[in-house]
This record gives C-alpha cells, sequence and structure tokens, in this order.
C-alpha cells in the first residue's frame, strides 16, 4: 500500500534520512522505531508527501506522490507529531473542514464527520473549541481528522504521546482494530507499544535503517534471548559449575548468587547455538545430584536489541560529524 | 475529479471564520472604518478638508487609503501562514489532497475578502458626497476600484511576507517595511530628488513610479483606468501570491 524507495533528506549539509526503503501493505501494522533525532519524523513527512524527498520516491497505491500528489494524499490519513489543531474551531467545525479540503461535502462529509466522532469517542466535546479541550481530547480530534475519508493506508506520527494510560490503551486498541485491514505505520519510542500493536517492526538509526523483522524476531536477536536462567539446590552446589561451563554451546556461565547448598546462575549461549539448552541445564544438574528449582529460557528484549543497534543521542555521533566535513 | 474551487473554498471558509471568531476581523473593520472616516475630516491636506473645499468629490478620503492600508494590511496577512507554521497545522493542510496554491489562493481571498467588506462599508461617505453635490459617479467607481487593487497589492505582499516566518510580528513588520516601500517609490519627493540627479536619475524615477501601487491608483482616482496601471494591478498580486507558494515548497523544515 506505501512503499518507500531508497528515500534521502538532507538539510542543509546534514543527512537526515539516508537510503529509506520498506513497504507496508494492507493488514500489516508497522512500528518505527528509533531515538530522538534518527529520522523518524522526517520519513513520515516524506510519505505524507509534506517534505519533498531529497533523493527516493514515495508510492501511495502504486501513485507516486511526486507524480500525482493529491491522488496518493487521498489514500493517506495522516497524523503529525504533537497533533495539531485549529485552535479556534469547535471539534465538528475542525472535522467538517478536514472533510471538505478531503473532498467530501453535504451529506458525505456530515456522514463522515459522525462516524469519526463516534470511532473517537468525541460525542461529548463536539461542540466545544479545541483550545478549552485537555491534550488527549485534542490528540483525538486530530487522530479522528486522519480517519475522515476512510483511507487505506494510516501513518500515525507518535499517536500515544502525551496520553493517559487509559487512552494509550483506547488509541491501541483502535490501532489494532484497524490493522485488520489497512496499512498503518506508526513511530513510537515506547517500545511496550510495539509489542501492543506491530506486526512488523523497523529500527532507523541516524537516518538509516538498522533492522526489520517481528516484534518477535527482534526479540530473539538480542543479548538475553535464549539464555537459561536457573536456580539449583543441592549439597555443594556450586561444585556443579565446571560441568555446567563445559556443556556445549554454552558462551559462558554468570552465577547471579551462591550459597552452600544454593546456586542461581545465567547460562548465555552462543550466539548461534540455539538447541533447547534448558533440557542440557536441567540433566547436567540431575547428574550432580541437584534439585533444578527453577527454570526459565529467556525469549529475548525489544529493548536490549534496541540498545544494541542504536547509538544514545548523548554519544558524540562520529558520523554526523564526518557528514559535516564530507558537505562543507 | 479534482475540485479545485471546492478546495479552495474549503481552506477560505475556514479562514473567514477564524477571522471572525477571534477579534482580528472587528478590530480591523471598525479601525479602518474610524480612521478613512476621519482623517479626510480633520488633515487639511493635499486638497483640503473634506466638507470645507465645496467640492462633492472623494479625492481628500481616496488620498489616505494608501496609508491605512500601509499598516492595516499587513495586520490582516500577518497571521495567514505565520499561525500556521507556529502552531503545525500547516503540516495537517499541506497533506491534504490539495495543492499549494489552492491553500495559497483560499487564504488569501478570505483576507481579500475582509479587506473589501472594511472598504464596501465606507459606502457612507458615497451617500453623502451624493447627498450634497452632484458628483462624478465614474471617478468614484475608478476611485474605489483603484483603492481595492492598492490594498489588494499590499495584501499579497503581506501573505509573502507571512509565509517566510513562523513569528507573526516578524512578519507583519516585513510586511510593512515592503509596503511602506512600495508606497515611498510613489511620492513626488521621491522622484524630485532623482530628477535632480540628471538623466538616469530622471530614468530611475520613472521606473520607481512604475513600480509604486500608489502612483497607479493615483490615475484611477482621477477616473483614469489606463492600460499599464490594469497590468500592474494584475501582475504584481500573482507575483507574489506566486512567491508565496515558491516559499512555501522550499521552506517546509521545521
Amino acid at each position: 500500500m506505501i512503499e518507500a524507495r531508497n528515500l534521502k533528506k538532507w538539510f542543509g549539509p546534514k543527512l537526515a534520512v539516508d537510503e529509506v526503503s520498506f513497504t507496508v501493505a494492507r493488514g500489516e501494522v508497522l512500528g518505527f522505531l528509533g531515538p530522538n533525532g534518527a529520522g523518524k519524523s522526517t520519513t513520515m513527512r516524506m510519505l505524507t508527501g509534506f517534505l519533498p524527498p531529497s533523493g527516493g520516491q514515495v508510492l501511495a497505491g502504486g501513485i507516486d506522490m511526486a507524480v500525482d500528489a493529491a491522488a496518493a494524499k487521498r489514500l493517506i490519513g495522516y497524523l503529525p507529531e504533537s497533533a495539531p489543531v485549529y485552535a479556534d474551531m469547535t471539534v465538528s467545525g475542525f472535522l467538517r473542514f478536514c472533510a471538505e479540503a478531503r473532498g467530501l461535502w453535504g451529506r458525505a462529509r456530515d456522514a463522515a464527520v459522525e462516524r469519526v466522532v463516534e470511532t473517537c469517542f468525541l460525542e461529548t466535546v463536539r461542540r466545544q473549541p479545541v483550545d478549552t479541550l485537555s491534550k488527549g481530547y485534542r490528540h483525538r480530534t486530530c487522530f479522528a481528522q486522519s480517519l475522515l475519508h476512510d483511507p487505506p493506508a494510516l501513518v500515525l506520527d507518535e499517536p500515544t504521546d502525551g496520553l493517559d494510560p487509559n487512552q494509550k490503551h483506547e488509541v491501541r486498541s483502535l490501532i489494532r482494530r484497524m490493522g485488520e485491514h489497512k496499512a498503518i505505520i506508526l513511530s513510537t519510542h515506547i517500545l511496550e507499544e510495539v509489542d501492543a500493536v506491530c506486526s512488523r517492526v523497523l529500527v532507523i538509526d541516524r537516518g538509516r535503517l538498522v533492522a526489520d523483522g517481528t516484534p518477535a524476531e527482534l526479540r530473539a536477536k538480542s543479548e538475553s534471548a535464549g539464555t537459561v536462567s536457573a536456580l539449583l539446590r543441592g549439597a555443594n552446589a556450586p561444585l556443579a559449575l565446571p560441568a555446567l561451563r563445559g556443556l556445549a554451546g554454552v558462551l559462558r556461565v554468570d552465577v547471579v548468587s551462591e550459597a552452600a547448598d544454593t546456586l542461581r546462575v545465567r547460562v548465555v549461549p552462543l550466539r548461534d547455538g540455539r538447541q533447547p539448552l534448558a533440557e542440557e541445564v536441567a540433566r547436567t544438574a540431575a547428574a550432580k545430584g541437584l534439585l533444578c528449582c527453577e527454570l526459565q529460557t529467556g525469549e529475548g528484549r525489544l529493548d536490549e536489541f534496541f540498545r544494541a543497534v542504536t547509538v544514545p543521542d548523548t554519544a558524540s555521533g562520529a558520523p554526523a560529524a564526518a557528514v559535516t566535513e564530507g558537505g562543507a | 475529479m479534482t475540485n479545485a474551487w471546492g478546495n479552495i473554498w474549503a481552506v477560505c471558509k475556514r479562514e473567514l471564520g477564524a477571522y471572525f471568531t477571534s477579534p482580528v476581523a472587528y478590530v480591523f473593520i471598525i479601525i479602518f472604518l474610524v480612521l478613512a472616516g476621519f482623517l479626510p475630516w480633520i488633515l487639511p491636506f493635499p486638497a483640503g478638508r473634506f466638507f470645507e473645499r465645496g467640492v462633492a468629490a472623494l479625492d481628500s478620503f481616496f488620498f489616505w487609503h494608501p496609508f491605512l492600508y500601509l499598516l492595516l494590511v499587513p495586520a490582516l496577512g500577518m497571521r495567514l501562514w505565520a499561525e500556521e507554521r507556529r502552531t503545525g497545522t500547516v503540516e495537517l493542510l499541506l497533506t491534504m489532497p490539495l495543492s499549494c496554491w489552492q491553500a495559497v489562493a483560499g487564504k488569501f481571498l478570505a483576507a481579500w475578502g475582509m479587506l473589501a467588506l472594511a472598504l464596501a462599508l465606507t459606502f457612507p461617505m458615497v451617500l453623502t458626497v451624493a447627498y450634497l453635490g452632484e458628483p462624478d459617479g465614474g471617478q468614484i467607481a475608478t476611485g474605489y476600484l483603484g483603492s481595492l487593487l492598492v490594498g489588494t497589492t499590499y495584501l499579497s505582499i503581506a501573505c509573502m511576507t507571512s509565509a517566510m516566518t513562523r513569528n507573526q510580528v516578524v512578519s507583519f513588520i516585513l510586511a510593512v517595511v515592503l509596503c511602506f516601500l512600495n508606497a515611498a517609490a510613489g511620492l513626488s519627493a521621491v522622484a524630485e530628488l532623482l530628477d535632480g540627479w540628471g538623466r538616469p536619475g530622471a530614468a530611475a524615477a520613472d521606473l520607481l513610479m512604475g513600480l509604486s501601487a500608489a502612483s497607479h491608483f493615483g490615475a484611477m482616482q482621477r477616473g483614469l483606468l489606463e492600460f499599464r496601471g490594469v497590468v500592474y494591478f494584475l501582475a504584481v498580486p500573482l507575483f507574489f501570491l506566486f512567491a508565496t507558494a515558491v516559499i512555501l515548497r522550499g521552506r517546509r523544515t521545521r
């Protein structure tokens, strides 16, 4: 539904987005992850036709944004970052304007406004001026705007930013529901959100795509994936350590805590050795006459993976400096 | 299937709504009417006070219009784009399936409508001279048309400066300065000064006169509808609106 081909964006000498390519099909919820300033919003602005790319193409439903922007934009609903709304208008006035700007007039407009007011729970505030609304309502008003024309594709820039936990939950279930038959791209830096709604994840760092996969796949690539935590009990439990270290496919064994008769360990497998390590650990413990009280294989953590593939913005960015020199 | 007029009307309607929900519309209209009514009454130049001249004509009324527009029209136009950029709604507007020029045209037409409304509300001046004597209807008509066109020109300048910045005050000041330069180019004092510098000076004076909206307005106040005046008032506002669209397309960074 939406396709980005080698998208590039220069801001002066700074390369904000570098050769980003991906496609999103209907029925997919794509999470766009990255540290602040990684180029998420810039990419979304190019997808929606707000920023012209410095290089590459955006296709919506096969229509090139650079060739027929109006036709491509018609297929996309967009919730910009920080959800801007015209503060001087009422909720329904704002939605009516957005419908008209999208070519819906008369009865079609009124029906569309009714529909999104209901979808986004705005019934109680529809006659209020937007600037008297709380942030959550304002956010939902802007979200409602993106659904007016029932677009096949949605681009949502931080859709739950600034909402309270209940509102977050509502918005997420709304996204999940719509994701069944629409192509949705959402950016976020909240990792729990990725688990909650996304069927696929892209990680972008300093303008470049660094990872692409389902949340489970990315979790499996994290350091703690496959790690076996075990609590062994029995006389001279620490003596079992050399045997554990000697198991095939084990990188190292970390001792979390030890006492005369208990041993808590974390067995870290080799990167490529993904055999059922838990079984081996249990068997080894039994052979040493120990009781395996707890045994758990870690399925990996998104935040670990995220930290491993991105550079925090507090670190001095060597590539950014190189770009500046190259551009000057 | 693109509905250009519908898109323009949607933007225009929203903008008119914004003028009337904020005090801008009322302040603009009231101040314009008060000043347009009182200035010819109390100030003697160029042709004498409105009632003391003994002539049933509106030239002492129209004389002040370029100066009023100089201050009031930038105030009318300053928020058009600056406000959109400040609040980020420009991102919403320009990701709608409407083209940049449709948005520019819609906003401009809304502000232009305000201007035309304010000018139309000066009709008691016409009734007054019609009651007092027998004015030249044609001259009054071209006077009004010329006044509206000067306002249109200044509005297109204000539109452009509004697109240049996120700050309404900066937009206002830039527009006032540009409009002032435009008005000053048509002042006879400037022309006389340049004439003193020999032939190149005289040529420059001619050129400046031709560039000033006020000097074309001068001819229309006398009832003259010149071809070059018509060309000027078509070309200059279109140029500045075109510049607005170019700036908007080029400046889409945060």
